[in-house]
């Protein structure tokens, strides 16, 4: 008899890397960017291209795109009316800075790539060692399910 | 000619190529060469010998390659010159494909990918789109996929088994972008089929019919999920149902069940009825009890405690369940049913809500959701 492993437990997801401007957990490493050197920035800004080069050559590359800080909210005010602008709030709580999205075989490699995305260095050349929220995509349906 | 005729002849073509000394990665890159000019010039000229004509530009395109390539001017050495003739069975060749492409050095997404390109024939670019991965990213995974086989030998039979996990995953992905991969992974089990007297093969080939024929009652036409005891039967593919019962029983009298069969046997049950309620629950039950066995797996396990749930009633099915770890996937969504079945209409909408919150699909998290909405409006 063929041996076969349980098929439905592995599924490739996407996760999405969200990287917070404020809302997140202190960092350990807790020194803004504006305060950093130079060579401090330059090196932070190598390891992200330098991490996102890499997961292109694995083949787990699907995106990585930066915020501007500044939002603005809009809503709907009517049918026949122009939306409605408000903010930017200072005091919103949670601000998105960027994220990167991921397509991997299991959510621990997930986890795993987002612990290696934390440590970019920052001041000193040490770790950052932030908090990066990792969210799961919704799937398309599966063919099988019952 | 239609495209699937032409990627019909890839895996035949490939081994080829890999018989006159090619190296696996460049045979598999001078095809996909080759099938660019072939939707080229085809249109205009069709060949009298398709499988002929592609070998043909795919040797002189690796020859181009080959001398374009200053590093590669060793092998070149070894394999310029007149070719051998092809051999006279190529099916060989594409079991030998088939294997080497499922190999278990290879991560699933990697086979996966490597499958659709070198046995599929489909271009990276359309892998890319079916998968909602950037173009250079897919590449990457194919390249590391053909590097990870390089040191493999062509000419062995492996596990058929890891190829119908392949084969699998590929029909379950569905079809996103302009390639229907569900379509395309029956072709290519179909064709697996033709050339492999194991009983799983025709196995998986049944269960993927026997999905696929209902593929069209499965969604609304508002875009919505449709499960099964609410499906329209009069939209099931009757030709599909039937081929796959054929296939099934084919399969099953061999005498050596496996999961794929088993899993065959529940389709063909629901297929064969006219609702729910003339559904042969009872039989079903027993051969969730098989894939069970055959496989331990959860999932099943929950699958079953339905089908109790209708053979010998709500609380039946929900002692089934109690058995299980609550945080298996969908176990909120069976609960949610079972109770509402066994007239706990309370329980039911929170549970339903539940479900739709750990829901990892949209289309079953709008499914659950307007569950709950139903219960929260009576």
């Amino acid at each position: 008899m063929v041996e076969l492993p349980n098929l439905r437990e592995y599924e490739m997801a996407k996760y999405l890397l969200l990287k917070h401007y404020r809302g997140a957990p202190a960092p350990v490493n807790d020194v803004p960017m504006a305060r950093w050197t130079q060579e401090e920035i330059t090196a932070h800004v190598r390891y992200m291209q330098d991490f996102a080069a890499k997961l292109e050559g694995t083949g787990e590359f699907v995106d990585g795109q930066a915020l501007s800080p500044e939002g603005t909210w809009v809503r709907s005010d009517g049918e026949g009316r122009p939306p409605v602008t408000d903010g930017p709030f200072a005091e919103t709580k949670d601000l998105i800075a960027g994220w990167m999205v991921i397509d991997v075989e299991s959510y621990e490699r997930a986890v795993e790539l987002a612990g290696e995305l934390s440590a970019a260095p920052g001041a000193g050349g040490e770790p950052i060692h932030e908090w990066l929220e990792v969210r799961p995509f919704l799937s398309e349906a599966p063919t099988v399910t019952e | 000619m239609n495209e699937s005729v032409l990627r019909d002849l890839v895996p035949a073509v490939i081994g080829i190529l890999v018989r006159r000394g090619v190296d696996f990665a460049a045979a598999e890159d001078a095809v996909q060469d080759a099938l660019v000019e072939a939707v080229r010039v085809w249109p205009g000229e069709p060949p009298r010998d398709p499988r002929g004509w592609l070998v043909t530009v795919a040797w002189r395109k690796f020859l181009d390659a080959v001398r374009a390539d200053v590093s590669r001017r060793r092998r070149e050495e070894r394999v310029e010159g007149e070719p051998e003739p092809g051999p006279a069975v190529v099916s060989d060749d594409t079991l030998a494909l088939y294997f080497l492409c499922a190999h278990p050095s290879l991560t699933p997404a990697s086979a996966v990918a490597l499958t659709l390109r070198a046995v599929g024939g489909l271009t990276t670019r359309q892998i890319a789109q079916a998968y909602l991965v950037p173009e250079a990213t897919m590449a990457q995974r194919i390249s590391r996929a053909k590097r990870t086989v390089s040191g493999v030998r062509l000419d062995r039979a492996g596990d058929v088994g890891t190829v119908l996990r392949v084969l699998y995953l590929v029909f379950n992905e569905g079809y996103s972008g302009d390639v229907d991969l569900a379509a395309e992974a029956i072709r290519l089990t179909r064709q697996l089929a033709a050339g492999v007297r194991e009983p799983e093969v025709g196995g998986l080939l049944a269960l993927m019919l026997l999905h696929h024929a209902r593929r069209a009652a499965r969604i609304g036409p508002d875009g919505r999920l449709v499960p099964l005891a609410e499906q329209d039967r009069r939209r099931w593919d009757t030709a599909l149902i039937a081929e796959g019962v054929v296939v099934l029983q084919a399969a099953l009298s061999r005498d050596r069940l496996g999961e794929f069969q088993a899993q065959a046997a529940i389709a063909a049950l629901h297929a064969d009825a006219r609702s729910t309620g003339e559904t042969d629950w009872v039989q079903i039950v027993e051969w969730y009890d098989e894939v069970v066995r055959l496989t331990g797996s959860p999932v099943a396990e929950l699958n079953r405690a339905v089908a109790v749930g209708e053979a010998d009633g709500p609380r039946a099915g929900l002692a089934a369940l109690a058995r299980l770890d609550a945080g298996l996937p969908r176990y909120a969504a069976v609960a949610a049913y079972l109770h509402e079945r066994d007239g706990d209409l309370v329980a039911a909408a929170r549970l339903y809500a539940e479900a739709a919150r750990v829901a990892s699909n949209l289309l079953e998290r709008e499914h659950l959701t307007r569950q709950a909405a139903r219960l929260h409006a009576r």
